[in-house]
């Protein structure tokens, strides 16, 4: 006992001195951690009887100069858009203005690119753990096996849409959203225009598609095309119904109402990114009396979908749809993989709760990427 | 062929942009700000694309007469207007092919281009927009008819975010004291938003982004094809 008396002591004597060195004032230059190696950290802790820095850097001659000045006893800031693999040396000189003390720190460091962003460790275990259930299941869907994909009614209406449209000698209306097809929700929306537009042509329905970017405009033609082919009825495409209106959201937004008063479309679908618009299309639409369906992955605009549409497919239904409608064995066990998310989500949400009631910073800390 | 080599495409730029989101070092910046730069190419290119198909649309329906002919002919005449007006003269600080065109400016006040975008175009998309608070009433209106428990609900929460926004607030609930301060509009109001509202978002977000990676994941591994005509 008393041997491990005097070693405790020993070392709370040894100890002293760097705990005291501890509290000396500071300065620390180091390559940006997990960056492209453009940027340098410098760290300080100065004298509290400072009350004034400048934080100076060495051009190519040594001459220092001052780039950043805002004072705190204790602080950081990064140097960006530096050159990778080079070495630069900087200043802090911190003076109290009053007394005319001052104090002067240098550092160096050398910029590094580095292979892979730690910051971004809990997003790739998050996006792996996802994206394994996602293969694992369509691999279940792909075997045979019976997976549960729970209706979305928005999609199951589909057909019942497109027979009032036949019945009534309609047109269909498709408006595949205003974005461009940089966006996935555009790409979801064209997703679902090729079984529509199949089964349009199966119907000989016409379906009109008015297109706020021309680079959706072409992809829209080529799919609808394909889709008509597919249904064996080449000859019913007709390609200026695919047309380009505005590039201007409500230049686009007024054509579009003037196409739904005019031509008075017996079932509407608006699928895609909808932002201030959304509401005047929908209520424009129920006022000409057509079915409605809409689905947007902006959560700001879904409340006015529900509002004014017969069914809107919310969140993730808009992605899952395409895979939904083709009954495919493959994409719907993807959709299972979603579900799985959904319950990772769940469990990280109530262990995060738990964490933070205990005070374990380290859990809500991880999943902000400061690993 | 023709199937294979944009599945084969959209793989390779899928992998390598989700593999750069990771790795912050070359060449993956580099690759991804190309494959941009590449993007922003063909829109420009698909721009005429959308150009000849509007001129396409509206001068065959100019020339057959079609019903409301004369709305498509004044499009085509308010877009070669736009298109000439601007060549000549050019638009902000831009010159035309006639230069800054300062007798113009000094008759109209501004290049015609701008005149004509401040004074028509600007005018039109705000009656455009505004269009918006009459349809939120009628939208409303359908919305908060009490017929179940949910409407009721959303009838009872509307109300308050409404008035609590409103300086009315204040003056109607204001008199309660700071012990029930909680049940002041505004704070119900704040309660609201901050926390019910925003867990419903964020829940509609997260399954928003779950359905993103599927969808990327199937069009990555051409498991989805519906966007290039469907079929296998």
């Amino acid at each position: 006992m008393k041997r491990l008396l005097s070693v405790v002591f020993l070392l709370l004597v040894g100890l002293y001195p760097l705990m005291t060195l501890a509290a000396e004032p500071v300065f620390s230059a180091s390559d940006m951690p997990w960056d492209d190696g453009t940027a340098i950290l410098l760290k300080w802790e100065l004298d509290p009887k400072m009350d004034s820095l400048s934080l100076q850097k060495a051009d190519s001659l040594g001459v220092f100069h001052e780039f950043f000045n805002e004072f705190s006893t204790q602080g950081q800031h990064v140097d960006t858009s530096l050159e990778i693999g080079d070495s630069y040396k900087y200043r802090l000189i911190s003076y109290n203005s009053a007394t005319g003390d001052s104090s002067v720190f240098t550092g160096s460091a050398t910029t590094k690119a580095q292979w892979f962003d730690m910051n971004k460790l809990s997003l790739l275990i998050m996006l792996s753990l996802v994206c394994a259930a996602i293969l694992y299941y369509i691999y279940l869907g792909r075997k045979g096996k019976d997976l549960f994909i729970r209706r979305i009614s928005g999609l199951d209406s589909m057909d019942e849409a497109i027979g009032r449209a036949t019945e009534k000698g309609k047109p269909i209306l498709f408006v595949p959203g205003l974005s461009d097809l940089g966006d996935i929700q555009t790409i979801a929306a064209l997703n679902i225009l090729s079984p529509l537009a199949q089964k349009s042509a199966e119907y000989g329905t016409e379906l009109l598609v008015p297109c706020r970017s021309s680079m959706v405009m072409s992809a829209a033609r080529e799919t609808v095309k394909e889709a008509y082919m597919k249904a064996g009825r080449p000859d019913a495409y007709r390609e200026e119904n695919i047309f380009y209106l505005s590039d201007d959201q409500f230049g686009f937004v007024a054509g579009v109402d003037g196409i739904m008063l005019r031509e008075q479309p017996a079932a509407n679908f608006f699928l895609g990114a909808f932002w201030a618009e959304s509401l005047i299309l929908t209520e424009t639409g129920f006022g000409t009396g057509a079915i409605q369906t809409a689905g947007t992955g902006q959560p700001h605009q879904l409340p006015f979908f529900v509002v004014s549409c017969d069914y809107t497919l919310i969140g993730e239904e808009l992605y899952a749809a395409s895979a939904y409608i083709s009954r495919d064995p493959q994409q719907l066990g993807s959709l299972k993989g979603h579900d799985f998310g959904k319950l990772l989500v769940i469990i990280l949400v109530l262990a995060g709760v738990v964490a933070e009631i205990l005070g374990w910073g380290w859990f809500k800390h991880f999943f902000e990427g400061g690993s | 062929m023709k199937r294979n080599v944009p599945l084969v495409v959209a793989f390779i730029s899928g992998l390598v942009i989700l593999i750069g989101g990771f790795i912050p070092r070359e060449p993956f910046p580099s690759i991804e700000s190309t494959l941009i730069d590449w993007f922003m190419i063909i829109s420009g290119f698909a721009i005429l694309l959308g150009q000849a198909s509007l001129l396409h649309l509206n001068i065959t329906r100019v020339k057959n007469k079609m019903p409301n002919w004369p709305y498509y002919l004044s499009g085509l005449i308010s877009f070669a207007l736009m298109l000439i007006v601007g060549l000549l003269w050019g638009m902000e600080q831009t010159p035309g092919l006639l230069g800054q065109g300062e007798g113009v400016v000094k008759f109209l006040g501004a290049k015609p281009f701008d005149y004509l975008f401040t004074n028509a175009f600007i005018p039109l998309s705000a009656t455009m927009f505004s269009l918006l608070a009459f349809y939120i009433a009628s939208a409303a209106y359908r919305a908060f008819i009490i017929r179940t428990f949910e409407s009721n609900l959303l009838m009872i929460t509307a109300v308050i975010v409404m008035l609590g926004r409103t300086s009315f607030a204040q003056l109607l609930t204001g008199w309660i004291p700071d012990k029930f301060s909680f049940l002041r509009l505004p704070e119900l109001t704040n309660f609201i938003m901050e926390y019910p509202n925003t867990a419903a978002q964020r829940a509609i977000l997260i399954s928003a982004a779950l359905g993103i990676v599927g969808a990327s994941l199937r069009i990555i591994l051409g498991i989805e094809r519906s966007y290039l005509g469907g079929g296998k």
